[in-house]
């Protein structure tokens, strides 16, 4: 990297303070398909839309929520590729943790691992920042736990939140729903009523990703007929 | 003459009913020249785990200096202790970076894990862990500590058995030993509160 023309960082401040890059990449997360997370009292569901570009695509081979760790799980907005680099690193990351500790990795340094490296990105030389946000789902010994990483590196637990295209609606939809001693299940009927807000066209198993851990600390992405009862159980 | 025999030392950990004991000898020699009568071989990491180093004691030193740095660092990041079978998963990892040019030490790791449970453990230079119910020993002394130990050891003892046991054991297997004695250092921890005491034995 050194020698190159483009050693230099690319993510450099504007007179006003800003990094650019940083918003383009936040807009890049906006332009995305929404997904949320809910934590309930006893567990975390995360979950996001899963429009395909055409019919011909096989819905199947698509996955968008994915486990970093048997306890922890991950959903995106923004870009696909960028994704799929930052949850082969953390898996990475949290096998490195465990090969040290023989203990599995919490939910918090996960977290602030995968964000040290997104804020790496937007201060090396000839990278761009990711253009994704993460919503980091898991169970530890600590509880439920959601966390959000932003394109910057900043990461901010939640009890609730949603990205990408139908943010605010979705955001105010959630304000209104959400209550702390959700359980999880009803938590997984929000986060389908929270999608279906700005659903556009029928949703069904096959059109949205849903992921739930619980007290089992198993984190495991549903199928779309166990989606299809609870959007039963929702209409 | 060994490199592990350089320093001489003897170190012993007893599990009893909700507590553990462990203890070492207060020798540091330079092969057959005593310099030093109060060296200390047992260290806190925190106020549920104790290691001890066994073997030569610059290596010792310096081993325990890094791993007090790891355990700081841990404790700020994760805002908890670390568990000492945690701990010794950290230490056996240490070691191993070290396969092709190891510290001359044996550790002995002892601590109250999670409900208080009492965890000990011993492992060789290259971190080869050995867990055990009941004692576990290492240093110069270690094949006399081993009888001693076996034939001493009972389970489920109160503190004060459990400081007696260990203190004879100790004892009498350091006389057995040119290069350990000089006293005894006993460490004596239930979840309340930890006991330290000296001994005083054969001073030769």
């Amino acid at each position: 990297m050194g020698d190159s023309q483009y050693s230099f960082s690319l993510t450099t401040f504007s007179p006003s303070g800003k990094l650019v890059q940083i918003e383009h990449a936040l807009t890049a997360v906006g332009s995305g398909q929404t997904s949320l997370g809910i934590k309930a009292a006893n567990g975390v569901v995360i979950a996001t839309e899963k429009k395909l570009p055409s019919i011909l695509v096989d819905e199947a081979s698509v996955q968008k929520i994915q486990l970093l760790t048997p306890n922890i799980g991950v959903v995106y907005s923004g870009m696909g590729p960028d994704f799929r680099v930052l949850v082969r690193k953390s898996r990475k990351q949290a096998e490195q943790y465990h090969r040290l500790y023989k203990e599995p990795i919490p939910v918090t340094q996960l977290v602030r691992e995968v964000a040290a490296v997104m804020q790496e990105f937007t201060q090396s030389g000839g990278v761009r920042p990711f253009g994704v946000s993460l919503l980091v789902a898991g169970f530890d010994d600590n509880g439920p736990q959601l966390y959000q990483v932003d394109p910057s590196g900043s990461y901010f637990s939640w009890k609730a939140s949603a990205m990408g295209k139908n943010v605010s609606n979705a955001k105010t939809f959630l304000e209104k729903r959400y209550t702390d001693d959700m359980e999880l299940d009803d938590a997984v009927h929000t986060a389908i009523l929270t999608l279906k807000e700005g659903f556009e066209g029928q949703i069904s198993g096959k059109n949205i990703e849903i992921g739930i851990i619980g007290a089992d600390k198993k984190f495991r992405v549903l199928t779309p007929a166990e989606i299809d009862d609870y959007l039963g159980e929702v209409e | 003459m060994s490199i592990f025999e350089y320093n001489g030392s003897a170190l012993v950990a007893m599990v009893g009913k909700n507590c553990f004991a462990i203890a070492s000898d207060r020798r540091l020699g330079v092969q057959l020249q005593t310099i030093a009568t109060d060296f200390q071989r047992i260290s806190k990491i925190h106020d549920k785990l104790f290691i001890g180093l066994s073997g030569l004691a610059t290596d010792a030193q310096t081993l325990y200096q890094r791993l007090v740095f790891r355990h700081k660092l841990y404790q700020l990041r994760e805002e908890r202790d670390m568990k000492p079978e945690t701990f010794a998963s950290l230490v056996s990892a240490i070691l191993y970076e070290k396969r092709f040019g190891p510290y001359f030490c044996q550790p002995v790791i002892a601590g109250l894990g999670d409900d208080d449970k009492p965890f000990i453990c011993t492992m060789d230079a290259i971190g080869a862990k050995e867990l055990a119910k009941d004692f576990v020993v290492a240093g110069t002394a270690s094949e006399s500590l081993y009888g001693a130990c076996e034939s001493m050891f009972k389970a489920d003892m109160e503190p004060e058995e459990l400081f007696e046991t260990i203190s004879q054991a100790l004892l009498s297997s350091v006389d057995r030993d040119c290069l350990s004695g000089w006293g005894g250092h006993v460490y004596v921890v239930t979840p309340t509160e930890v006991k330290e005491r000296i001994l005083k034995g054969r001073m030769d």
